[in-house]
């Protein structure tokens, strides 16, 4: 008998609250399209932000709450996730050029002498608000690596012999994390290219001809002898300093030999043939 | 009990090699180079170009704004050109450059030591020739001090503090400057007074510099409503909001100027540039510098022009020791390193420091142990350590929430941390981009 009233009085609360909370649930319910947790769940799930939106679950919401998909792009996912999210939604996803991270900067320990020595903080961002860095080059990399520290996909390290961070081909995906951790805006997102080849100035420096080249041999010196050879109007010289437009460049890979110091390289391109001038095939090896 | 301020506050070994010796006139050298970036604020617009002969006096650079100040030849000679050229703040940035022939002056300026007493000024005439003269705070920040002495509508000035503390340590510039030029000294003070409408001024300082302050004590009894007091030695006891506690006992809030609390507080070395740019129409064009260093041979305080790079002042000082570590430009706590001795004297130089390896080496930094320290120590009552690590993972609005704009960069944190942690490198750092972040909203 005791054993019945407990078993009754405990099933009645119990249907009595299961009740109320059906109710309650149905009366307080917030709708959430649920297209935003499919197309979540194909996202990589980086939480990276290299979309501009506060992490994976605030791009799929943009995606599904925007009429079209102009502007959207997962660059980690890359096509093969855009495509899956557009054949959820429904809309076309577009094809956004698949990009990788560069370092516009060859200044290696060779190249580039160092001048002093710091021996504050390990950290690029402490050492850029205190002074131009150990070598006399105040553009180039400090090689602490805040880069490095960022990457959340491990594809930048530092090269120990260069002491200059190299970007893993294969790994990166552009999210840009490394773009804005650079102190000195030395890594850009450039145009991966077809098989990875890509022609780029590796120097940032805008010091004059002699200041730059003084402070490293691999400077870029403003001298304008690459916008010349140019067919294609790709090359400008701004401040001293050359910049390869990587919409308009063929890789004809012509402005690389007149460059006389260097700092045009070439990444993932078959060794030139023999009739090539001798600076170049020097440069070509040294690929990023 | 000498009076001090309430929060925080360390006493690092004082050091003063070079006090009680002369100040010595430094000949110009053979190329001075006068950047054009010598004060907080816009750099000035250089108006004189290649080729043009200057004399001492002559206007090279004017002010390029509201925040910005005026920028005189300090030799005579012909401009060489204009380029960059690296300066204290480690970055090469422009600068003019004037090699010296002769030693011609401006016919305005009043050459002669004879001290001027009196001169029909008013409060007006006053705050134009300090704007003329390009004169900014010299104890370090630079400020331009015109700016300081036009208060915002609405606040008013009750009392002018003269900040001679100079709690640096080794550093005896301000303390020689005392010694020997008391009466500019107090006449600057008073033009000040009279410049900003107070009648009450108090020169602060620390009680390491006894002469000084029995001296001045002296020579103000002819000076009305200027007090001589001395201050307990203690680091910073010359930071404006920490003088303004120790002297009226008012702190200033967080986020606002001193004239908040009606204090206007200037360097005594700003006093004397005052006094001659107003009685001897002698624009900033030199100012006293101390080198020294505990292997320097002749640590001394020099009158150098600004534009002498440092190696001259060095030279004169017994040249580089063998096994120097590091050269500060400034006091051992807020300076900073050098990276070449071709670095020009500028207005906001007060010292050349030699630190041999062994006292420039920095030792491993290691985990925080969560001691406090820093805490105490922080004359700003704020926290390094969260500080420090809001910077480290960027989180800027942990920083904000933790007051890191009202870090001074004293210091004193990374000179007490135990564990070596680079806390105000780090602080430094995160104000920068806190600042911006709280720019970039107003706007």
């Amino acid at each position: 008998m005791m054993i019945l009233i407990a078993v009754i009085s405990l099933g009645v609360i119990g249907a009595v609250g299961a009740l109320f909370l059906y109710a309650a649930s149905k009366k307080f319910e917030v709708y959430e399209d649920p297209r935003i947790g499919q197309v979540q769940e194909v996202l990589p799930g980086a939480n990276c932000g290299a979309c501009g939106y506060p992490g994976c679950s605030g791009f799929a919401t943009a995606c599904v709450k925007s009429d079209t998909m102009d502007g959207l792009n997962c660059p980690v996912g890359g096509a093969a996730t855009m495509a899956q999210v557009s054949t959820i939604l429904g809309k076309d996803a577009g094809t956004a050029e698949p990009m990788v991270a560069v370092v516009r900067c060859n200044g290696n320990c060779d190249a580039r002498p160092k001048t002093n020595r710091y021996d504050g903080a390990r950290n690029c961002s402490v050492a850029s608000s205190l002074y131009m860095g150990e070598t006399g080059c105040s553009y180039g990399c400090f090689g602490f690596g805040d880069c490095v520290t960022v990457c959340a996909f491990d594809a930048i390290h530092i090269n120990p012999q260069t002491g200059l961070p190299e970007v893993d081909d294969d790994k990166c995906t552009s999210c840009g994390l490394c773009v804005k951790a650079c102190p000195r805006k030395i890594i850009e997102l450039r145009k991966k290219g077809p098989k990875s080849r890509r022609v780029f100035v590796s120097c940032i420096n805008k010091d004059k001809g002699g200041v730059a080249r003084k402070a490293c041999a691999n400077a870029c010196i403003g001298c304008g002898k690459c916008a010349k050879e140019c067919a294609f109007d790709a090359i400008t010289i701004e401040n001293n300093l050359a910049y390869i437009d990587y919409n308009k460049c063929r890789l004809c890979r012509k402005c690389a030999p007149v460059c006389p110091t260097g700092a045009i390289l070439e990444t993932n391109f078959p060794p030139r043939k023999e009739k090539a001038v001798e600076t170049a095939t020097e440069n070509t090896n040294k690929t990023e | 009990m000498l009076k001090t301020f309430r929060i925080g506050g360390i006493h690092p070994p004082e050091n003063k090699l070079s006090a009680g010796k002369k100040i010595t006139p430094l000949a110009p050298p053979e190329q001075v180079i006068i950047p054009l970036s010598q004060h907080i604020g816009a750099p000035a617009a250089a108006v004189v170009k290649k080729g043009d002969p200057v004399r001492v006096g002559s206007l090279v650079g004017k002010a390029n704004g509201f925040v910005s100040a005026n920028i005189h030849s300090s030799v005579s000679g012909k401009v060489s050109k204009i380029d960059d050229a690296l300066d204290a703040s480690g970055y090469r940035r422009p600068a003019i450059f004037i090699d010296v022939e002769g030693d011609e002056w401006e016919e305005s300026i009043d050459r002669t030591e004879t001290f001027v007493r009196e001169k029909a000024v008013t409060a007006e005439q006053i705050i134009q020739r300090i704007t003329e003269a390009g004169i900014v705070g010299l104890g370090g920040a630079t400020f331009p001090t015109q700016v300081k002495l036009t208060p915002p509508p609405g606040s008013k000035a009750e009392i002018l503090i003269i900040n001679a503390a100079e709690c640096e340590p080794y550093l005896t510039a301000d303390h020689t400057l005392m010694l020997e030029k008391g009466e500019e000294v107090l006449t600057g003070t008073s033009l000040l007074m009279k410049a900003i409408h107070v009648t009450k001024a108090v020169i602060g300082i620390e009680n390491n510099k006894k002469d000084a302050i029995s001296h001045l004590q002296r020579l103000a009894a002819n000076y009305k409503g200027i007090e001589v007091m001395a201050l307990k030695t203690q680091y910073p006891q010359g930071g404006e909001k920490q003088l303004i506690d120790s002297i009226i006992r008012r702190q200033v809030k967080s986020g606002a100027l001193p004239i908040s609390v009606g204090a206007v507080v200037q360097n005594v070395g700003t006093a004397f540039a005052v006094y001659e740019a107003v009685m001897k129409n002698k624009p900033l064009i030199e100012r006293i510098v101390t080198v020294t260093g505990k292997a320097v041979t002749n640590a001394s305080n020099f009158r150098v022009r600004i534009g002498t790079p440092i190696q001259k002042l060095i030279d004169a000082a017994g040249g580089l020791p063998e096994g120097t570590g590091k050269i500060i430009g400034g006091g051992p706590m807020m300076g900073k390193a050098l990276i070449s001795t071709d670095v020009p004297v500028a207005k906001g130089s007060s010292g050349v420091l030699i630190l041999s390896e062994e006292e420039a080496r920095r030792k491993p930094m290691m985990d925080c142990i969560r001691c406090a320290k820093c805490v105490n120590v922080c004359p700003m009552g704020i926290n390094p350590t969260t500080l420090m690590t809001a910077t480290e993972f960027t989180n800027w609005e942990l920083a904000e929430k933790n007051h890191i704009t009202d870090c001074i960069e004293c210091g004193s944190c990374t000179y007490t941390c135990p564990a070596n942690r680079p806390l105000l490198d780090y602080i430094r750092l995160g104000k920068g981009k806190v600042m911006g972040i709280i720019r970039s909203r107003k706007a």
